[in-house]
């Protein structure tokens, strides 16, 4: 190990961004909401390895938890398909309108909520038989789907008519209706299953919902040096699984936030892409634009933000906070997902 | 709403109702609203729609009777989506006006029945009318059409929201993007109709705003076209190179025709091979079939399910006025009409409205600030407007139109919040 460390030292510094012991094993896979297809990643060796061809419009993505099922939602082919990760062939079908998003119960693997964009509906599905068990009615245009830790509670958000819904595993029942700022994208659950944490693209917000009592803790606010307010557009939340840190994709900002959980309070903003205005920030490293929706390796040494404009994946190095790699995806990448293994 | 499979873990529900009506009694804070069984109050939106035909030169662009209706009864279908959770329920009340009828006479039927907040796509001085006659009853007028900068500024009143952009948003709009694009000579070209006149002043005065160049200037008079007589297309491929020849060297042909008179003529019949911009080639719009960016696939879609056909610039600028009543309701907690139009015009009021940056209401004179597309004569959007680089120390959607100090409205809009 002393050699190769002092072979490493003896290299120019572009080439040692990626030390040695940050070789990252495992897939990633985008969906290309523009060109129809996914992206397959190997981050071992931080390259597009396979381009799979889907049905119109992929965006929400779920992955089952042995990484075997990779569930894609098509919105304008109106169904979500199944592939099989090791053959790429889609091995089940599910019929439904406008599907967006989609989140999967865990433990389990079942059932998938999906919100069904242009009928304002989640429907739930079994997975295995791609049967629906219910669907729920929603306000205009549902979007982030996330279910909580213990699986009991599922959270909703609607784009235009601002709000987060909450509703009972068990029944379904509507549970409450928490209005929060203009067009929430996104829900993410604390591991604690204490909070949950809704982003409002608009609003340039994170709001935070106790899970109890669907009150509001907080509104975080998002602040960039010589960057318009208007901007700063908060899509994607990831959290940490010790609570500890959130991070938070700021659209247009380029920009990815980092956030102290317990405290609510913003750390520092990454960078991920070349910004139309001339901003101060902490760290500052050119890769992507407009980053929406991002993923942790298993470990949660790094995280791989899909940055929609420049077709491309960053990935930031968690605890350095810094953007360490880029890998050119398919066009328009909405979302990504890391394989477990 | 059907139950293929009992639900895992748990009851099925078999219908709607159900879903709707049961809710566990959480503890609530104002801002936790859970569904209710019982029905809920309803605050009924008027509309006073301007049922007249246009004659445009594309047949594929003569707006349908309900053109800007329609697009108001989305904006309530949408609000109703949402007031099912919250507890408030939204209606439309159009009353239709030909030409020669009073629109007063109709607003007064709305105001019988209780109506405060009335959208409207009558032309500019009926605007002015139902604003003069609905202000003493609290009423608050959405212009949902007319463009007039003289409305929103010599002409103010402070019971109009203005959610059609103004002729100078649109000339901005434009204006930013052909100096993006380096084309910053402007042949300006317009028509006889005083809608003209003032159009072409609005492309001067951007021009001057930012940088750009009218190197020549020239009326079109008497009406083209002969366009039913079957040697019309030889004659109109003969008449306007004529008209635009001579001209000095120039990038682009600027039109205005408010009318549709003569501009859609223009394109491939120039004397000298250049593009043509404003009324008819690449046009500033609020909003055009093709927007599909920011979530407008959506919208789009929503819209052509329930009025078969494609969303027209004026039913997006209706739809806007029936969603700001159905948000600010939302966020305010009420269907009072004033609780309504205080948090509107609150700083924290926003709307998205499927242009990137959200709307919101300049205090100054009542205009609605918005990203106006630039379409390719309704075939494909080009580009949005504010461009990059545009700047503004408060939004850069504030660099289109009017700014604060440049308003000539002396009544202030500002309310609490």
């Amino acid at each position: 190990m002393t050699t190769r460390r002092s072979v490493l030292l003896g290299l120019p510094l572009a080439l040692a961004a990626m030390p040695a012991e940050a070789a990252i094993a495992g897939m990633a896979y985008t969906s290309n909401e523009k060109d129809n297809t996914l992206s397959v990643i190997d981050l071992a060796r931080m390259k597009t390895v396979k381009t799979v061809p889907t049905g119109q419009r992929p965006r929400g993505m779920a992955l089952t938890s042995d990484g075997g099922r990779l569930l894609v939602c098509q919105g304008d082919s109106n169904r979500v398909d199944i592939f099989d990760t090791k053959t790429w062939k889609v091995i089940g079908s599910i019929d439904t309108p406008d599907p967006e998003y989609a989140a999967l119960r865990q433990p389990g693997n079942n059932p998938l909520y999906v919100s069904n964009e242009n009928n304002a509906l989640v429907t739930v599905w079994n997975i295995d038989t791609q049967k629906m068990l219910v669907q729920m009615p929603t306000g205009v245009e549902p979007e982030g789907m996330a279910v909580s830790p213990d699986g009991k509670l599922i959270v909703n958000t609607t784009e235009t008519t601002n709000m987060a819904q909450f509703f009972s595993y068990g029944t379904g029942k509507n549970l409450a209706n928490v209005l929060v700022p203009p067009r929430p994208r996104w829900a993410a659950f604390t591991h604690d299953g204490r909070e949950v944490w809704v982003s409002s693209e608009l609003g340039g917000t994170v709001t935070v919902i106790d899970t109890k009592t669907f009150k509001i803790l907080d509104t975080i606010h998002f602040a960039v040096e010589g960057l318009r307010s208007t901007f700063i557009q908060p899509v994607g939340i990831n959290i940490t699984h010790d609570d500890k840190l959130a991070f938070v994709a700021l659209g247009p900002a380029n920009r990815v936030a980092v956030v102290n959980v317990p405290e609510r309070k913003v750390l520092s903003y990454v960078s991920t892409g070349k910004s139309m205005f001339n901003a101060k920030v902490k760290k500052y490293l050119l890769v992507g634009q407009r980053p929406w929706h991002m993923a942790f390796t298993p470990d949660e040494k790094y995280l791989l933000t899909a940055n929609g404009l420049s077709n491309d994946v960053s990935v930031i190095h968690v605890a350095n906070l810094r953007v360490v790699n880029t890998v050119p995806v398919g066009q328009q990448p909405w979302m990504v997902l890391v394989s477990p293994h | 709403m059907t139950t293929l499979e009992p639900f895992p873990e748990g009851p099925s529900v078999s219908g709607r109702r159900a879903v709707l009506g049961a809710f566990a009694a959480v503890a609530g804070t104002s801002l936790v609203r859970p569904v209710a069984a019982a029905p809920a109050p309803t605050l009924t939106i008027g509309y006073v729609h301007w049922l007249h035909s246009v004659e445009t030169i594309s047949l594929i662009f003569r707006p349908k009777p309900d053109n800007g209706r329609a697009g108001a009864e989305v904006g309530v279908a949408d609000n109703n989506t949402t007031g099912r959770f919250l507890d408030q329920n939204f209606a439309l009340a159009s009353v239709e006006v030909r030409t020669n009828e009073d629109p007063v006479a109709a607003l007064n039927t709305l105001i019988a029945k209780g109506i405060r907040l009335v959208i409207t796509d009558r032309p500019a001085a009926d605007v002015f009318k139902l604003a003069e006659a609905g202000a003493p009853h609290g009423v608050t007028i959405f212009n949902a059409g007319a463009g007039e900068d003289s409305l929103r500024e010599a002409d103010c009143r402070n019971n109009v929201i203005h959610t059609a952009p103004s002729d100078n948003m649109l000339t901005d709009a434009l204006a930013q993007y052909l100096i993006w694009k380096r084309w910053p000579r402007w042949f300006l070209v317009y028509g006889e109709h005083p809608r003209d006149l003032r159009l072409a002043a609005a492309y001067r005065r951007s021009a001057k705003i930012f940088g750009a160049h009218i190197v020549a200037d020239r009326q079109y008079k008497g009406k083209a076209g002969s366009r039913e007589t079957d040697s019309g297309l030889i004659e109109l491929q003969k008449q306007l190179p004529v008209f635009t020849q001579n001209a000095p060297n120039y990038d682009v042909l600027v039109a205005a025709d408010e009318n549709s008179v003569f501009a859609a003529y223009l394109p491939y019949r120039t004397w000298d091979a250049r593009p043509v911009a404003g009324s008819a080639g690449l046009i500033p719009t609020s909003w055009d079939p093709n927007s599909t960016e920011f979530g407008g696939k959506q919208m789009q879609d929503r819209f052509i399910a329930y009025a078969h056909r494609f969303m027209t610039a004026l039913d997006m600028n209706a739809w806007v006025a029936a969603r700001m009543i159905g948000t600010a309701a939302s966020y305010a907690h009420s269907l009072a009409p004033g609780k309504i139009m205080a948090f509107m015009r609150g700083p924290q009021f926003q709307l998205g409205a499927y242009r990137g940056l959200s709307l919101s209401i300049r205090t100054w004179n009542g205009q609605v600030r918005q990203a106006i597309l630039l379409s390719d004569s309704g075939r494909t959007v080009v580009s949005m407007s504010p461009q990059p680089g545009f700047l503004h120390q408060r939004t850069v959607l504030d660099t289109l139109g009017t700014d604060k100090p440049q308003t000539r409205c002396k009544i202030s809009m500002a309310s609490k919040g």
